[in-house]
């Protein structure tokens, strides 16, 4: 599957490379990484007033802001992850032809560096709950497995379109709208209880529905823990991972010719 | 058992190159067309990615490598030349694991490095200390190693003042300099190097070559691909020549460079684009033949002490256009000879030609080297036609002809044979002082 070992050789370059993809995101910006912050406060607050206040969608007797910051940091994670990993191959088509090193560094490269962000956006969740009131609760310990599926799938994704995004350059523009879908059809905006019972395995399928319900509830501690979402979706993040990364070691000698 | 380091068997490399696209005439073709296009589009891009030798025969499939052969044993300067296209940067993308072959395979024994550019990963928003890190993990170093090298590698770079700038903020010599100087510390057991000698300035290449000869004297196995004929020869033992993908050569590098520059010799002294249209230039002034000549001969090698004519035939399209015309000679090894042009202050005689409003039409401009200037090797004449004010390049074909001067003896005394160092030879004025001279001149 993967070449550890030469990955392994090459953990320098992938430190530095990770570290150029964190340094340079907010070059030349006033308020750097706030930003990181501001982007899912913004869209809590954009989610707050149109689905809380105006549609009324229920959020589990949770109060609303905090209901969707829980899910939209993740999201948020999730959402740049895949699209800077998409597009990593095509950014970095310079380098890719002109030296050789292992070429999956490179995808991987975003999933890594998008977890800055995250921890700092995450951290405005403590302030959130100290304001509405809401006392963390043990479930809180299993908030590194969502981290680690949510990594997986991220990592999954980006190693399958970003070798079909270098040959196929649609892949780029495809992706802005899939990534709309995809976060209305996770549970971003309303809670996953509004999922006809008899559908919710087949729903867990999608790996983020069961990391962002899980997230609320390690986070939150109103809901219960939903094993049967997270099972499921940790099945497919592991699927697209590992086969992600057999496609991905199948195409990469071609990737300096299609480049 | 040889004790080779890199050895290449049956190595083939098959590219697949644009076609010119169809063009409709009516609107329904071109509307059935535009529908199509997203089929035959997917069809082009996946059939990017691999090419069996069944495709071989394909119009659009080129070969550009084709079952080469070699080996290189340990230490050894290995030399890879031929002209542009002849395959030689894919063989060393081969080498260097960059692409795969399509058939046959590159065995390589120990750690490898590839240089085929310099400053390859650079990013303009991070400075020149981030930068020097990220090219020397992308070159293969560890973060230890530069940390190692940091100060040399600075101070080889000569950008010291500059290291916590962005790089954007460097001057594009600069960040040449900071990124050869991250190369030239790379410590691999085999260097795979392509044309990244001539970078920077005058001071700052000589540089860069003196540390190559450390490099190649210092025992370790180097891959040299280059156009530089005079870098070769000097630092490579062995070489091979490429041509159309093929090896044609291999063998001592000295007489594959020379055998390789006397057959690119075989040119008539005259090249005309008969096309105007397809004519190097743009709109303004295209160049349709460049020639070279002197008063018997119209074909190289031209005589050592007749005057030779240098003339371009050039076609002005831009009403009232002020134009020079400018020559350069290059030799064998790249080096600039001379370069001249019809200013009044450059030639003996004023041209009235020179920088009036031309109507458009065809011009012809000659230059004439006097008898007993050049020496007998072979010249490379570069033309430009260029407008003023200010100085802005309209046509100009680089290496348009080479052409060779035949030492006919005249500028030879019997007694001394071999061959005649420097790029140029001419009489020139030689005197002696000293104890009064006590007979008739020795008769050799």
């Amino acid at each position: 599957m993967l070449d550890l070992r030469e990955f392994f050789a090459y953990r320098d370059l992938f430190y530095f490379l990770v570290a150029r993809d964190i340094k340079v995101v907010y070059k030349q910006t006033v308020l750097g990484f706030m930003w990181a912050i501001l982007r899912p406060v913004f869209s809590m607050i954009v989610f707050s007033v149109v689905f809380g206040r105006l549609a009324k969608v229920p959020s589990d007797g949770i109060p609303y802001p905090i209901f969707s910051y829980a899910a939209l940091v993740p999201w948020t994670y999730f959402q740049t992850s895949i699209s800077n990993s998409t597009n990593s191959l095509v950014a970095n088509s310079n380098v890719i032809t002109k030296v050789y090193f292992p070429r999956i560094i490179i995808p991987l490269g975003p999933v890594a560096a998008g977890l800055v962000d995250f921890v700092i956006a995450l951290s405005i969740i403590g302030l959130m709950m100290l304001w509405y009131g809401v006392a963390p609760t043990t479930a809180l310990v299993f908030v590194p497995l969502m981290v680690l599926i949510m990594i997986l799938s991220a990592a999954g994704i980006g190693l399958w379109l970003s070798v079909l995004a270098i040959q196929y350059r649609d892949v780029r523009f495809a992706m802005q709208f899939v990534v709309q879908l995809l976060m209305y059809a996770e549970p971003v905006v309303w809670p996953a209880s509004l999922i006809p019972q008899k559908y919710r395995l087949l729903y867990g399928l999608y790996p983020m529905a069961g990391v962002i319900e899980g997230f609320r509830s390690a986070l939150l501690g109103r809901t219960p823990m939903p094993w049967d979402l997270i099972g499921m979706g940790s099945v497919t993040a592991v699927g697209l991972f590992v086969l992600g990364s057999f496609y991905f070691r199948r195409m990469e000698r071609t990737l300096a010719d299609v480049a | 058992m040889s004790n080779w380091v890199i050895r290449c068997e049956g190595l083939s490399k098959l590219y697949r190159i644009g076609l010119k696209e169809q063009v409709h005439e009516t609107l329904a073709g071109t509307v059935v067309d535009f529908l199509r296009t997203p089929v035959r589009n997917f069809k082009r891009l996946r059939s990017l990615a691999n090419i069996s030798a069944a495709e071989a025969n394909d119009a659009d499939v080129i070969w550009a490598l084709r079952a080469v052969s070699f080996e290189v044993r340990e230490g050894e300067v290995f030399g890879i030349i031929g002209a542009n296209g002849a395959g030689k940067s894919t063989l060393l993308k081969t080498l260097s694991g960059i692409t795969e072959p399509s058939s046959g395979r590159a065995l390589i024994r120990g750690r490898v490095a590839s240089l085929l550019e310099v400053g390859t990963g650079f990013h303009s928003e991070l400075t020149g200390r981030e930068n020097v890190y990220l090219n020397g993990t992308i070159l293969g170093m560890k973060k230890a190693e530069v940390d190692k090298k940091f100060d040399e590698i600075v101070a080889f770079s000569g950008v010291e003042k500059f290291i916590d700038t962005p790089v954007k903020r460097y001057s594009s010599g600069m960040k040449v300099r900071l990124g050869f100087a991250v190369a030239a510390h790379l410590d691999p057991e085999i260097l795979l190097i392509d044309e990244v000698l001539a970078v920077g300035d005058a001071s700052f290449q000589k540089k860069c070559i003196g540390k190559m000869e450390d490099v190649a004297q210092g025992g370790r196995t180097v891959l040299f691909v280059s156009h530089n004929m005079g870098a070769v020869s000097k630092l490579c033992n062995r070489a091979i020549l490429l041509d159309g993908g093929v090896v044609v050569q291999e063998g001592e590098a000295d007489d594959v460079v020379s055998d390789y520059l006397a057959n690119a010799g075989n040119e008539p002294g005259e090249v005309r684009w008969s096309d105007p249209a397809c004519a190097p230039g743009g709109d303004a002034a295209r160049i349709v033949a460049v020639r070279a000549y002197s008063e018997e001969r119209d074909m190289p090698p031209f005589p050592i002490d007749r005057p030779l004519k240098l003339e371009v035939d050039y076609l002005i399209l831009q009403e009232g256009a002020r134009t020079y015309v400018a020559f350069r000679l290059t030799d064998p090894a790249g080096s600039f000879v001379l370069a001249s042009m019809n200013a009044p202050e450059t030639a003996l005689a004023e041209d009235p030609y020179f920088c009036t409003p031309l109507s458009r039409g065809v011009y012809r401009t000659t230059c004439t080297i006097p008898a007993e200037v050049l020496n007998d090797i072979r010249y490379s004449l570069s033309v430009s036609i260029v407008s003023l004010p200010p100085p802005n390049v309209l046509a100009e074909v680089n290496d348009a002809i080479t052409f060779s001067i035949l030492d006919t003896g005249k500028m030879r005394p019997a007694w001394l044979a071999g061959r005649w160092p420097g790029t140029v030879r001419m009489r020139l004025k030689w005197s002696t002082t000293g104890p009064k001279n006590t007979g008739a001149a020795c008769a050799v």
